[in-house]
């Protein structure tokens, strides 16, 4: 499928069709080493239709905060201490656990990493369907079942009628993820979270997903928020991309923008360390020499710095990097970022 | 591309296979030819990418090389030397010029040692009896994959992902090995982190004239980082040639549909998706003649019957199809 042109998507202004508006979210772990913030003050906003990508690295926040979307943050240690998630008109952190049931699989769906432990694996793939379409749209067990077979169909599995009636252990990796993204889509929901959806899979297995996600997302008007470390796969998919950092939102904007002129040194930094195959770079030759490095690691969420998070790995960091986290404010028309030295100049690619 | 040097290493004919156990009296039911007859070198200095996806036998392929595995017929050539058949002992100062380095850096490093004593093991098992001489070593070693000496008595659990692999690295190099097979090194790293071991895995070819094989399912690394790389698909290689011409020109349709297949990290790019249809068949029950017929958009009735021999379509280009060159 071909990716959106630079700068085409333009920042959705809030309309009627705005499915989701996360506001100052914030997720906090209490935990023997300290107090954790692993999501910090997260705000964003989702279009019916729309694919919303969220990257980063391993303990930024962004599957917390996929967590905390579907509240399903374990508590203990976990706590949504603060923020709104408003679905439409609901409020889901108003919501008493029997209210977000209703919810959950039916207007705010999930698809995890790794099939195999979200699948019930004592129960055959049509039953597991079934059993949201039952209990949300109240079908009854005959109609579930043919809705399931049709689910199965829809998202690419052969012979979908026989297998229905397998369990998960009789599907490959990729059947299985397709099985997974059936039960997700089912009830239709407005909003559809995938968490490294392709993550666990071989690469041809991963393209078929994909081509599955955004065929769904056409045919359904589902909007979708998109978990992912892979910057391939935000360029193929996404519309519009928030990058987190230690637990906070550091850039966000339209993908072809973000990839073409990043503001933030850490978004800078990562699409520049990435090796490029030689088919899709725009200049062609050999790819030699060095990669571009990030110098440093992640920081310890019990432990960060004061100021910016970014700053002890950052070559443009000052003295007020060091002692006061930058406003998070809009740079450039439509590119928000937080940083008091933002990368100017294009970059090109 | 000609051969450089001599190879270091000169794998032939490759085979490894798993016998399949079922029931209680555990009779063996069937074979997974994990490594089916695979052949290739490494010169000195040089990298060659071993690329696939999961069930490939990538893995058993680096495995063997060290003898890990036992290979179930094919021969392994170090400077000419067979080490196929070598006893335990005999195969002992061919150990010390070949290493291996994990995916995992999580599991791959013993908890209970400090950094420094797993670094020092393989001075220590290969006879540097001096204690005060080890420290000394392994103090180097630590310098130089950018660890600072100081962390030597630290526990593993007390480095972060990027920097066990380091530790992973330091003791691959104890033992000034020639050869190192890197299986999915990077795999395990964040994407800031991956480009750090990379740089010092290159690097450290270039001081020290180091070989790889480098084992990986991602193709831009294995593009970056090799000289030649080669591709499996169910236990075989299905083409072989510089990294330039492989990333540039495919043969194999199966390497054409890896590469469409991967995402490019660039909006501004457009690029016509192939989507390779199915499912990779499971290594026990491979389909007969091309493993990758099923699969394949321009299959026809011989690939079903016949597996196509790697042949030489073009100079250095090694690729198994029947369709090409004919």
């Amino acid at each position: 499928m071909a990716a959106v042109a630079p700068g085409a998507a333009a920042q959705p202004s809030p309309s009627s069709t705005q499915v989701l508006e996360v506001a100052n979210l914030q997720t906090y772990f209490y935990t023997r080493g300290g107090l954790v913030k692993a999501v910090d003050g997260v705000s964003f906003s989702l279009v019916r239709g729309e694919t919303l990508a969220i990257v980063g690295e391993s303990g930024c926040g962004k599957s917390v905060t996929a967590l905390s979307l579907m509240r399903l943050v374990a508590d203990p240690p976990g706590r949504i201490v603060g923020g709104s998630l408003r679905l439409g008109s609901t409020d889901l952190l108003r919501l008493d656990e029997a209210a977000m049931r209703d919810i959950r699989g039916n207007r705010i769906a999930m698809i995890f990493q790794e099939p195999m432990t979200s699948l019930n694996p004592v129960m055959t793939i049509a039953r597991q369907i079934s059993e949201a379409l039952m209990l949300h749209q109240n079908l009854s067990r005959g109609a579930a079942l043919v809705r399931s077979i049709e689910m199965l169909h829809l998202v690419g599995i052969p012979e979908p009628a026989q297998r229905a009636k397998e369990y998960p252990h009789q599907l490959s990796g990729g059947m299985r993820q397709r099985a997974m993204i059936a039960m997700a889509v089912a009830c239709n929901p407005e909003v559809l979270i995938a968490d490294e959806p392709t993550s666990a899979l071989d690469v041809t297995i991963q393209a078929q997903i994909l081509e599955v996600i955004a065929k769904l997302r056409r045919e359904l008007g589902t909007a979708l928020i998109l978990i992912t470390h892979d910057l391939g796969i935000v360029a193929e998919t996404a519309e519009r991309v928030i990058v987190m950092y230690a637990g906070r939102k550091v850039e966000e904007a339209a993908v072809g923008r973000l990839f073409a002129r990043p503001l933030h040194p850490y978004t800078s930094g990562l699409i520049h360390s990435i090796p490029r195959l030689a088919l899709m770079r725009r200049e062609s030759g050999p790819a030699d020499g060095r990669l571009l490095e990030i110098p440093g690691m992640v920081p310890a969420l019990s432990n960060l710095p004061p100021g910016c998070s970014f700053a002890p790995r950052c070559a443009h960091a000052s003295e007020l990097c060091r002692r006061e986290y930058p406003p998070y404010e809009e740079k450039r028309p439509g590119q928000w970022a937080a940083c008091w030295h933002p990368v100017v100049g294009d970059s090109g690619g | 591309m000609v051969e450089p040097v001599a190879p270091l290493l000169q794998v032939e004919g490759l085979t490894k296979h798993f016998p399949v156990k079922r029931g209680v009296l555990r009779r063996t039911i069937g074979q997974v030819r994990a490594v089916d007859g695979v052949s290739f070198t490494i010169g000195a200095g040089e990298t060659l990418g071993l690329v696939g996806e999961s069930g490939c036998g990538k893995t058993t392929v680096g495995r063997s090389l060290l003898r890990l595995i036992e290979p179930t017929s094919g021969s392994i050539r170090i400077d000419g030397r067979d080490i196929t058949r070598l006893s335990r002992a005999e195969l002992r100062p061919f150990r010390r010029q070949m290493q291996i380095i994990f995916q995992d850096p999580f599991s791959s490093l013993n908890p209970r040692m400090r950094a420094g004593d797993i670094v020092g093991e393989p001075l220590k098992v290969h006879g540097v009896e001096s204690k005060r001489e080890r420290r000394s070593r392994v103090a180097q070693l630590f310098d130089r994959v950018g660890l600072r000496a100081a962390q030597m008595d630290a526990f593993p659990h007390q480095f972060s992902g990027g920097q066990r692999q380091r530790i992973g690295v330091a003791r691959a190099l104890a033992l000034n090995p020639r050869l190192i097979v890197g299986d999915e090194p990077v795999s395990a790293l964040d994407v800031s982190i991956q480009a750090q071991v990379i740089n010092l895995l290159m690097d450290l070819q270039r001081e020290l004239g180091l070989s790889y094989l480098f084992i990986s399912h991602n193709l831009a690394v294995v593009e970056h980082i090799s000289h030649r790389v080669a591709v499996m698909y169910l236990g075989r290689i299905v083409e072989h040639t510089d990294k330039v011409t492989l990333f540039t020109r495919p043969l194999h349709p199966y390497t054409e549909a890896l590469l469409y297949a991967v995402p490019v990290p660039d909006p501004a790019i457009k690029r016509d998706k192939r989507v390779v249809q199915g499912d990779v068949p499971s290594p026990l029950n491979p389909p007969p003649g091309c493993h990758f017929h099923p699969r394949c958009p321009y299959a026809e009735a011989r690939c079903k019957l016949e597996a196509p021999a790697l042949r030489e379509i073009e100079p250095a280009h090694f690729a198994a199809c029947h369709l090409l060159n004919q």
